[in-house]
């Protein structure tokens, strides 16, 4: 099977600190993979390059086979590659169908939408509404309703069908889990789960061991810039990871 | 290191697994229990979905405070004409202010930008015999770049708009003093000359009420923004850029160049005013409507359009801008002196944005 994403040699120095030193990713369609690493181990540069916020001083993306470059995240979304951020970017003033559509609206069809530009609000709603409930949302009543009144999961649950509903490639969730409580992370792992039976990959992002271990697929360890290695959750015990991480282990063979 | 590997392996194993440990077990004490709503809390709730609503009580309330205090005399037709009248001028850069405050910023050089696109019309138009017509539209494109100096140097040297407009609105102001010689062109010559920059001030009698065509002329601009700011991609961007500007990049929204387009369209609407200033005052005068930045800001907060961006109406600020008008007429019509005027003014601003944060916490 071919990776959909596949990063080679990516380095990125901040003056002296070396955040990421010849780093290869390669993500395979349909799977969810967890990325995990002490602090300063250079995941969030990692995940930053890919998502188009940070430009690696070298290294090549190549997504679908295809060498892809991008210096901002709006472009690298336009090639199909979705971010969930760690604080949603979100509007909390608008509604709940104006942030699935913002910066990607419907507008009406003909001289109204042509020439005074007026937005397809029901076809936004409707769209919303089906987007939300295919990914088991649908306990969003309102679909007017404005972000601010909704909980940090179903924030989450707006943020997600948002990243998935725009012929995506790839989603990328940075810390998906780490503002909410016990109940709502749970259905966001669910939320995970809803994404992958579409076969949209995931690079998930966690600090939260027994989180990353019960969703992913397989695992992305990082240390000191580079992938240590990838291991398989099912093989693997939640301390050898955190073994691996900190160095107190030699990490097997890739 | 294998101790340290140790302790850590025992620390995961007293973490709960969630499928096992948690899983589906009820977990209500976690939601919320919204329970019995006090009146207020209900109020708060309304009046957070329904933010229009506040200006339009106090307008409605200051109405009838002020017709029993003044008397039958602030029901004539002839005095609630002159409020609509006197409205018109803050009522347009009202609505051109709200489009700035809506995005977070502020615009200190509305009313300098004003004189200074009526003085272009004026002087093209009579010093420099141009046709009145194209005279007024080169005062309106005065206006768009004025506002599109505001937005880039906003946007290119991230300066905040309050210090931007704090300069330009100085630098407007020496412009007009520049082109004019703080000398005023005379109604009569205008009316001689380019009758046309009259038109705004025309007048028709409506069954004893007397409206000049300058006060359909604001309605008109705000209804037309109102569709622009509720059933337009651009102006769902406006909201999201004064709610989180990160957020809004983030979404793809170009936010720089939106601003800079933002702050055009405000400068063309102040344009406009401009015209419709020259009908109003009949002359052109340099150094007119020196306080029309703070009455415009006045009737946009009054209006319930916050000064953090993000949230308000613009018919909200038409609304501010009738308070304050029924407000002077009100208290000078009672005979209060102008100081009080002010002073009722003053506090009006104070409790308005005191709602408006009581409001907002609704949200927490």
């Amino acid at each position: 099977m071919k990776p959909v994403l596949v990063a080679k040699n990516l380095s990125k120095k901040y003056g002296r600190v070396v955040a990421l030193d010849s780093a290869d990713l390669e993500l395979y369609p349909g799977e969810v993979l967890g990325v995990i690493g002490d602090n300063g181990a250079g995941k969030s540069t990692l995940i930053k390059v890919l998502c188009g916020a940070v430009i690696p001083d070298s290294g090549e993306i190549l997504l679908d086979g295809e060498n892809v470059t991008f210096t901002s995240p709006i472009e690298a979304r336009k090639l199909g590659i979705e971010t969930v951020y760690q604080n949603l970017a979100l509007s909390p003033a608008l509604s709940i169908t104006d942030n699935m559509f913002l910066g990607r609206e419907i507008r009406k069809k003909g001289f109204l939408g042509k020439f005074l530009r007026f937005l397809d609000k029901k076809a936004m709603a409707d769209e919303a509404r089906k987007r939300l409930s295919d990914l088991g949302l649908l306990t969003i009543q309102n679909i007017d309703q404005l972000v601010e009144t909704l909980s940090g999961g179903q924030r989450q649950g707006v943020a997600v069908a948002r990243a998935t509903s725009f012929g995506t490639k790839v989603v990328i969730m940075d810390e998906p889990t780490a503002a909410l409580g016990v109940k709502e992370s749970r259905r966001v792992l669910e939320l995970i789960g809803e994404v992958r039976a579409r076969k949209i990959p995931i690079i998930l992002i966690s600090h939260n061991m027994p989180h990353v271990f019960e969703v992913a697929d397989r695992i992305h360890i990082h240390r000191l810039g580079t992938r240590l290695c990838v291991i398989d959750p099912k093989k693997y015990e939640m301390s050898d990871a955190v073994a691996f991480m900190t160095g107190a282990k030699e990490p097997p063979k890739v | 290191m294998s101790k340290i590997s140790d302790d850590i392996s025992k620390d995961l194993k007293d973490q709960p697994k969630f499928t096992s440990d948690i899983g589906d077990k009820a977990q209500d004490h976690h939601t919320f229990d919204i329970g019995e709503q006090t009146f207020l809390k209900k109020l708060q709730h309304f009046l957070h979905g329904n933010p229009t609503i506040v200006p339009v009580i106090i307008l409605i309330l200051s109405v009838i405070a002020f017709g029993f205090i003044a008397g039958g005399k602030f029901f004539s037709a002839f005095n609630l004409s002159l409020i609509v009248q006197q409205v018109t001028i803050v009522g347009i850069l009202a609505a051109a202010q709200t489009l700035i405050i809506l995005t977070a910023g502020i615009d200190l050089s509305v009313a300098a930008m004003m004189v200074l696109a009526s003085v272009v019309m004026g002087k093209l138009s009579i010093d420099f015999g141009m046709p009145t017509l194209p005279a007024i539209a080169i005062g309106m494109i005065s206006g768009v770049v004025t506002g599109a100096i505001n937005g880039l140097l906003v946007t290119r040297l991230k300066l905040p708009p309050f210090i931007v407009t704090l300069g330009t609105w100085n630098i407007f102001f020496a412009l007009v003093i520049f082109f004019t010689g703080s000398q005023s062109i005379r109604s009569s010559v205008i009316e001689e000359n380019a009758p046309l920059l009259h038109f705004w001030g025309e007048r028709i009698n409506l069954g004893g009420f007397v409206f000049t065509y300058g006060a359909f002329l604001m309605i008109a601009i705000f209804v037309f923004l109102w569709f622009m700011l509720n059933k337009t991609a651009w102006g769902r961007h406006v909201y999201a850029i004064g709610d989180d500007k990160d957020a809004a990049e983030l979404s793809g929204i170009r936010t720089d160049r939106m601003l800079v387009s933002i702050y055009a369209v405000a400068g063309l609407v102040i344009a406009i005013g401009a015209w419709v200033s020259i009908g109003r005052v009949g002359s052109v005068s340099p150094t007119s409507f020196y306080e029309g930045n703070l009455d415009s800001i006045t009737a946009v907060v009054i209006g319930g359009t916050s000064l953090f961006g993000g949230r308000g109406t613009i018919i909200g600020s038409l609304f501010g801008a009738l308070i304050v008008g029924v407000f002077s007429s009100g208290l000078s019509i009672a005979g209060l002196d102008v100081l009080w005027q002010r002073f009722a003014l003053g506090c009006l601003i104070i409790i308005a944005v005191g709602i408006d944060q009581w409001i907002r916490k609704v949200s927490n």
